[in-house]
């Protein structure tokens, strides 16, 4: 048995950055426990109870007190600030990201892909491109946590959360459940894989590839739309995630109310345009702004009455809450983004 | 509880009355300190042999002794008994109820009667508690997260319910004393003459009695959604899982500081009495004991930075969470500042003080990396915060009790306690604990999430050596177990004051009279007036001592 690295490897840039900060706390930490340990024993040392020893009497010293104060703040405060501007890039992922959708249930963790493939246990991304995860459960909170890239975000059922990373080091990252999630809790692992560009681009055409997930992950390594005949696959286009969203907003009836800005499909005007309205804001009937992002159309979706836009009085639209797959949501939601 | 070995001492409050009855209907604050404190090691006990069993399933990456569903039972019922009936109650209420009328001069605390009730209150909440152990148990953890808790069978009813029940004898102790300290000090006794301790618990009851109320909500609200479908925090009947995590720590952040003021307090108390000087800074450690209090409950947010919170408040929250710091740093130097120049002795509690510096530091520093926003996404939900919040509950509020345990002892019981014992128990703990959880920053950092049954291969060497530590601790805490025991039974004839304290507690004969001063005393001067020359002067009170 050999003794582990007391680190794990960092991926990213954003994880190199993380070292440092950590390094830096690692030092500081280490300087006032010597500080404080070291003057403790040295005072048990040189002030233990002798025969006719005096002792010292003071019972303020304010000038040292104000230091206790002043010092330890303005250290803190630097502290806070370095951390907060590591966590604000972490936070924030660039416009171009690829996307990429996680859904976590009870005990695995599923990925589609623009692409239309989804896969299961293994996470397949490109090297050295920003991807971001938008990610949601389907039974109870879990966790997105990937330690060589230093980013976890709890994945919470009926809302959006994301993380973001671009990944330097190819080959496959230990993915884990942060959130305790009942029984096999410890054994909801996944593998992210990061493929350089030739292996992405097979994998962007169907192609199966690489690693199994986790052998003790009880369930076979899945990749539902991929032809198992590695030969036949790599010509097979997948059907896009955005086009099966197409289909989603068909067979729901969404079409039959809202317009998709597209001639040739819906047009009718009881609900409210959905062409080109991602990521902008939109005035609702209380007064307020909302920015439309995917927890916004989830919502709206799920509960029409949550959010009225402005010039709409009342909501005819039928609550779709339990009604819509998480995948399917997915796909939708795609589409919707895909209008323009 | 023996009343016969104290016989000879004359009226005593434990011979003062006999019988098991004269024990179950007192309303003598020291002995329902007393009571609550053989419930408190029980529960301890029970808390404790859990841990173990978590420890020794962690031996090997895959299953040892249990398997994933008993696992989770068992880290569910370590957390929530050792913290809603062992760590929270620890010190208030039996070193507070004990020493708080005594500290003040009192004969008793402001609402006896009450007292009494809120022992029973919390005896009901865990046997609530632990009643669901022997039905189908519970496997939430001790935090409850929805829609888990929700979701999930067994018994989570039952548990929710003793929690919420114990919640209540901790908002009426928190009451009884605030009342007691307010109108129930001796004459002379002004503000700036209290003993820290009772500085401490006063900030402590603050927290109490309005913290507590908030978790009783949360759980009620968790109990209905759970037998009336009412969606609260259940997003799949409409509710918000996360609006639950705001509400339960809104509550269990303070709470925290409900575990370890009354530590500070003891540490406040111990630390001067064996360096024999006054102590450093006593008011900014009473003070920054009302700063910590205040941020208590503006912070609650920090254990929530990746739970989906919005950037502004994760902003907010790991700025207020740094000021955490900065009080705390002022006791932990104001300690070491009362060592420096004094005539130090190495009784065990003045041991206890140091080990509980040592791993307190640890915990208040490792606290810092969590408070950093990026720090904390990577380090939250893994072994990092678990040795951490052990280093702080365990290192610190444990250490503070097992100090005042052994110091207040012989005032207790009116014996003494082998020195020798207590230093060979002190080792074990101290090194056990240390063995036990520092392995598991490492872990948490390499990215081992905490509440896993099984793990890679890779952590196995650490998670090997964190369990060898458990039996360290369990030895050491078997062995403390024996020799006070042991004491009990045919330990020296303790003296009045055998530590040459000055708090009022001490002006008084051990074990103490059932009106605990046989005259009122009257306070001239403030309690920690250790003289250079070593005289011991009895500054405070006005009783004639025997000796």
């Amino acid at each position: 048995m050999q003794f582990p690295n007391l680190m794990p490897i960092a991926a990213t840039d954003a994880a190199v950055r993380w070292n440092s900060l950590y390094n830096f706390l690692l030092g500081i930490s280490v300087f006032f426990f010597v500080l404080v340990i070291g003057a403790m024993i040295l005072f048990i040392i040189k002030y233990r109870a002798r025969e006719g020893a005096k002792t010292f009497y003071f019972r303020d010293h304010h000038f040292l007190e104000a230091c206790f104060i002043a010092i330890p703040t303005i250290l803190l405060l630097g502290i806070f600030g370095w951390g907060y501007s590591v966590y604000n890039s972490m936070m924030r992922p660039p416009a171009d990201a690829l996307e990429i959708h996680v859904i976590g249930k009870q005990w695995l963790w599923q990925f589609q892909y623009d692409n239309g493939r989804t896969t299961i246990g293994n996470l397949y991304v490109p090297l050295n491109k920003p991807v971001k995860l938008i990610m949601t459960s389907q039974d109870v909170i879990h966790d997105f946590f990937i330690p060589n890239f230093r980013v976890k975000s709890d994945v919470v059922p009926g809302m959006y959360t994301s993380v973001w990373f671009e990944a330097r080091v190819p080959g496959e990252h230990q993915v884990f459940c942060g959130m305790y999630c009942g029984t096999s809790h410890s054994q909801m692992l996944a593998k992210l894989v990061v493929l350089n560009d030739q292996q992405w681009a097979e994998f962007q055409r169907g192609k199966k590839i690489g690693p199994q997930p986790d052998a003790r992950l009880n369930l076979a390594a899945e990749d539902t739309t991929a032809d198992p005949s590695e030969a036949q696959a790599a010509t097979i286009e997948p059907v896009s995630l955005a086009t099966q969203g197409r289909a989603v907003f068909e067979t729901k009836g969404c079409v039959s109310c809202h317009s998709a800005g597209d001639p040739t499909h819906g047009g009718a005007n009881i609900g409210p345009s959905l062409a080109g309205i991602f990521g902008k804001n939109a005035a609702l009937q209380d007064g307020q702004t909302i920015r439309r992002d995917e927890s916004y159309l989830r919502q709206v979706i799920e509960q029409p009455q949550s959010h009225l836009l402005k010039g709409y009085q009342q909501s005819v639209m039928p609550t779709f809450k339990g009604l819509i797959s998480e995948t399917e949501m997915n796909s939708l939601i795609a589409y919707i983004k895909s209008l323009k | 509880m023996s009343n016969a070995t104290t016989a000879a001492h004359g009226d005593n409050y434990l011979n003062h009355e006999k019988g098991l009855w004269s024990w179950l209907s007192t309303v003598d604050h020291k002995r329902i300190g007393l009571m609550y404190m053989a419930t408190v090691l029980t529960y301890f006990l029970i808390g404790g042999i859990f841990a173990l069993l978590i420890r020794l399933e962690l031996l090997h990456p895959t299953q040892t002794i249990m398997d994933a569903n008993t696992y989770n039972r068992m880290f569910t019922y370590h957390g929530a008994i050792m913290v809603f009936l062992v760590v929270v109650p620890a010190i208030p209420t039996t070193l507070g109820n004990f020493l708080l009328p005594m500290m003040l001069g009192a004969k008793d605390v402001a609402f006896p009667k009450l007292n009494l009730a809120s022992y029973y209150v919390y005896l009901a909440g865990g046997l609530f508690a632990t009643a669901s152990l022997f039905l189908r148990g519970a496997d939430t953890g001790w935090t409850f997260y929805t829609p888990y808790s929700i979701r999930t069978s067994g018994t989570v009813i039952l548990v929710l319910t003793g929690a919420f029940i114990a919640g209540f004898s901790s908002i009426l102790t928190g009451l009884n004393f605030i009342i007691t300290i307010h109108k129930l000090r001796a004459p002379g006794l002004t503000w700036s003459r209290l003993p820290l301790f009772v500085w401490a618990t006063y900030a402590t009851s603050i927290i109490q009695i309005l913290a507590t109320p908030v978790l009783a909500i949360t759980l009620a609200l968790l109990v209905m959604e759970r037998v009336l479908r009412i969606g609260i925090f259940d997003p799949a009947i409409g509710g918000d899982p996360v609006l639950f995590q705001h509400f339960f720590w809104f509550y269990s952040h303070p709470a925290v500081y409900i575990m370890i003021l009354p530590a500070f307090g003891v540490v406040s108390e111990v630390i001067p009495v064996f360096s024999r000087k006054p102590i450093f800074g006593y008011k900014a450690i009473a003070y920054s004991s009302f700063a910590i209090a205040l941020i208590a409950f503006i912070v609650w947010g920090h254990h929530m930075f990746v739970s989906g919170e919005s950037e502004f408040a994760a902003f907010l929250f790991s700025l207020i969470t740094m000021f955490v710091a900065v009080p705390t740093g002022v006791k932990v130097f104001s300690w070491v500042g009362t060592m420096y120049g004094g005539s130090i002795r190495f009784n065990a509690p003045m041991l206890y003080a140091f080990g509980f510096l040592e791993l307190f530091t640890v915990g208040g520093l490792t606290g810092v990396f969590l408070a950093t926003l990026a720090v904390n996404v990577h380090l939250t939900e893994t072994y990092f915060v678990v040795a951490h919040f052990h280093y702080v509950m365990v290192g610190g509020t444990l250490m503070a009790l097992l100090a005042g345990m052994h110091f207040w002892f012989p005032k207790m019981f009116g014996k003494m306690y082998s020195e020798s014992c207590a230093r060979v128990a002190w080792f074990l703990i101290l090194v056990g604990f240390n063995v036990t959880f520092f392995p598991q920053f490492i872990l948490g950092a390499q990215g081992m999430p905490r509440r896993y049954w099984s793990y890679l291969p890779e952590f196995t060497l650490l998670n090997q050596i964190s369990t060898v530590g458990s039996w360290l601790i369990a030895a050491g805490f078997l062995f403390t177990a024996f020799y006070l025991i042991k004491a009990l039974i045919s330990g020296e004839k303790a003296p009045s004051n055998p530590w040459n304290a000055l708090t009022l507690d001490w002006q008084t004969p051990s074990p103490p009279p059932h009106d605990n001063f046989p005259v009122t005393p009257i306070v001239t001067d403030w309690p920690y007036e250790y003289r250079p020359d070593g005289a011991i002067v009895p500054i405070q009170g006005a009783a004639p001592l025997p000796a």
